[in-house]
């Protein structure tokens, strides 16, 4: 795992401008990690990345149900928020190991689950800074994904 | 005799069950909150939601029963909630529902638990079709106009977090117990409103969607660990006060929309857990005045998750003769609007 890119100063624009690189790169079975603090953008991010990826609809907050999917975009996105879980084993119930197999996860509070996480996954950093209207963006993960973002 | 339905609420943290006449008799309404385990967490967990539904239900139903002074055959269906909610509860209660309704061979009732908030005034109040409908729990938050049992048009919802969910992050950063919307509410009693600026989000735009993840994030900005007791309860009332202002001009454009529409209607409902929120009640109560709806409240027990209203659901669809086959596949997403 190491640093492919770090987009700092992103106004909501800029968020949107990260998500775009994600489109036609993303296949069944990749794992994203969203990580930051409450309120930092985490679900602001998914969202921006979902409409990206074509979905028309609104995105509500996974909080609530821990998991929304969007079977209707290919391919498919399991939208998962794990703040709720108490125990790892827990994870399992929502179909965590389906969706790995067959969607991409995009995942907040992953670190929740982290035995069931891949090691090829893509971690996306959010950051607060001195300005209330922007953060900062890390991308970390191996060289696969870095090759698949850098060739866009 | 009279119609006696029994029904099963599962979905999220209680495990309940009710028995409801068609004459709008509520003979039991047992609800066995599992709060007490959560508090442990800072939030509902699902698997232990759905063990503990496991391990409740029977006894939940016995006592549903054995208080309403009946036996099962008394009962002329069985109505449970199948969704939206954690899927691993609500399958609890629907296999106790279907099981039920196959061994005695009564009617199953599929009850979407956002229509048993919906129809939850018919069974306290004197309430019509059609009426506004305002509904805001820990995962929803939506305007709606109900127009008739299973028909309702979907006027806005939230664009992020429901209302529920930004008391409860709220309360969260501030390192208040769980649930945190009573606490927020109590801390927001001593509390002046006016000490912390904080948006408010698409008040003045057109239509009836709601937004609180800037809010919630705004929030975050003015908590620090020296905050002393009086500055946590000042932005509670600052918060507060902030959500009723937001949902007063989303429900003032809801009521033009329904005025327009539908003149005939004559109220404006709340239903859901948040209703229970004083500060949003006398709020909500205030603009039907001015908007000369009658405004209708059920007490606060029947606006949280309860048996009571899944029951009366059923009795609703008993009516209508809508019976679910038992093959009926419990859905996490079940908008009100795709009934």
């Amino acid at each position: 795992m190491k640093k492919i890119a770090l987009y700092e100063d992103c106004d909501e624009d800029g968020v949107m401008q990260v998500a775009k690189r994600f489109v036609g790169i993303l296949s069944c079975g990749d794992v994203i990690s969203l990580k930051g603090d409450l309120g930092a953008g985490k679900t602001f991010f998914a969202k921006a990345l979902l409409k990206m990826l074509g979905y028309k609809g609104e995105v509500p907050s996974p909080t609530f149900p821990l998991v929304q999917v969007y079977e209707e975009l290919t391919p498919p996105v399991w939208h998962f928020d794990l703040y709720r879980l108490k125990t790892e084993e827990e994870v399992y119930e929502l179909g965590i190991e389906e969706a790995f197999l067959n969607a991409v996860s995009l995942i907040e509070w992953a670190e929740k689950a982290s035995h069931v996480l891949p090691k090829d996954l893509l971690e996306i950093n959010i950051t607060f800074t001195d300005n209330d209207n922007t953060r900062h963006i890390t991308l970390t993960g191996n060289e696969k994904w870095q090759t698949r973002l850098k060739s866009f | 005799m009279t119609i006696k339905i029994l029904g099963i609420e599962t979905s999220c943290d209680e495990t309940a069950a009710a028995i409801v006449t068609e004459d709008k008799q509520i003979l039991s309404n047992i609800v066995f909150s599992q709060i007490e385990t959560h508090q442990k967490y800072g939030g509902v967990v699902p698997e232990v939601a759905a063990r503990a539904h496991l391990d409740k239900i029977d006894f939940v139903i016995d006592k549903a029963l054995s208080e309403a002074g009946c036996k099962l055959s008394d009962v002329s269906a069985v109505a449970a909630t199948c969704g939206p909610g954690l899927i691993g509860g609500v399958i609890v209660g629907a296999m106790a529902a279907k099981s039920i309704a196959a061994h005695q061979d009564i009617p199953f009732i599929a009850v979407n638990h956002l229509e048993g908030h919906a129809l939850t005034p018919r069974l306290t109040h004197k309430c019509p079709f059609p009426y506004l409908l305002l509904l805001v729990s820990g995962g929803h938050t939506q305007l709606l106009i109900a127009k008739n049992v299973g028909d309702y048009e979907l006027l806005g919802s939230t664009m992020d977090d429901a209302i529920g969910e930004a008391f409860d992050k709220t309360a969260k950063m501030l390192g208040l117990p769980y649930p945190g919307g009573p606490q927020v509410e109590k801390m927001a009693e001593h509390g002046d409103p006016k000490v912390y600026n904080l948006p408010r989000p698409l008040k003045g735009r057109a239509g009836c969607d709601f937004s609180f993840s800037g809010l919630k994030t705004a929030v975050r900005k003015y908590i620090n660990a020296d905050m002393s007791e009086q500055n946590k309860q000042d932005l509670c009332a600052s918060f507060q006060h902030v959500v009723a202002d937001v949902v007063k001009d989303r429900c003032l454009n809801a009521i033009d929309v329904l005025s327009e529409h539908h003149p005939a209607a004559k109220h404006f409902v709340v239903a859901g857990g948040v209703a229970a929120n004083q500060k949003i009640r006398s709020t909500l109560q205030e603009i039907s005045d001015r908007s000369k709806l009658v405004f209708v409240a059920p007490p606060v027990p029947l606006c949280t998750d309860n048996a009571a209203m899944i029951a009366w659901a059923g009795v609703e669809k008993y009516n209508g003769k809508k019976f679910d086959d038992l093959n009926f596949a419990p859905r996490p997403r079940w908008p009100l609007n795709e009934l």
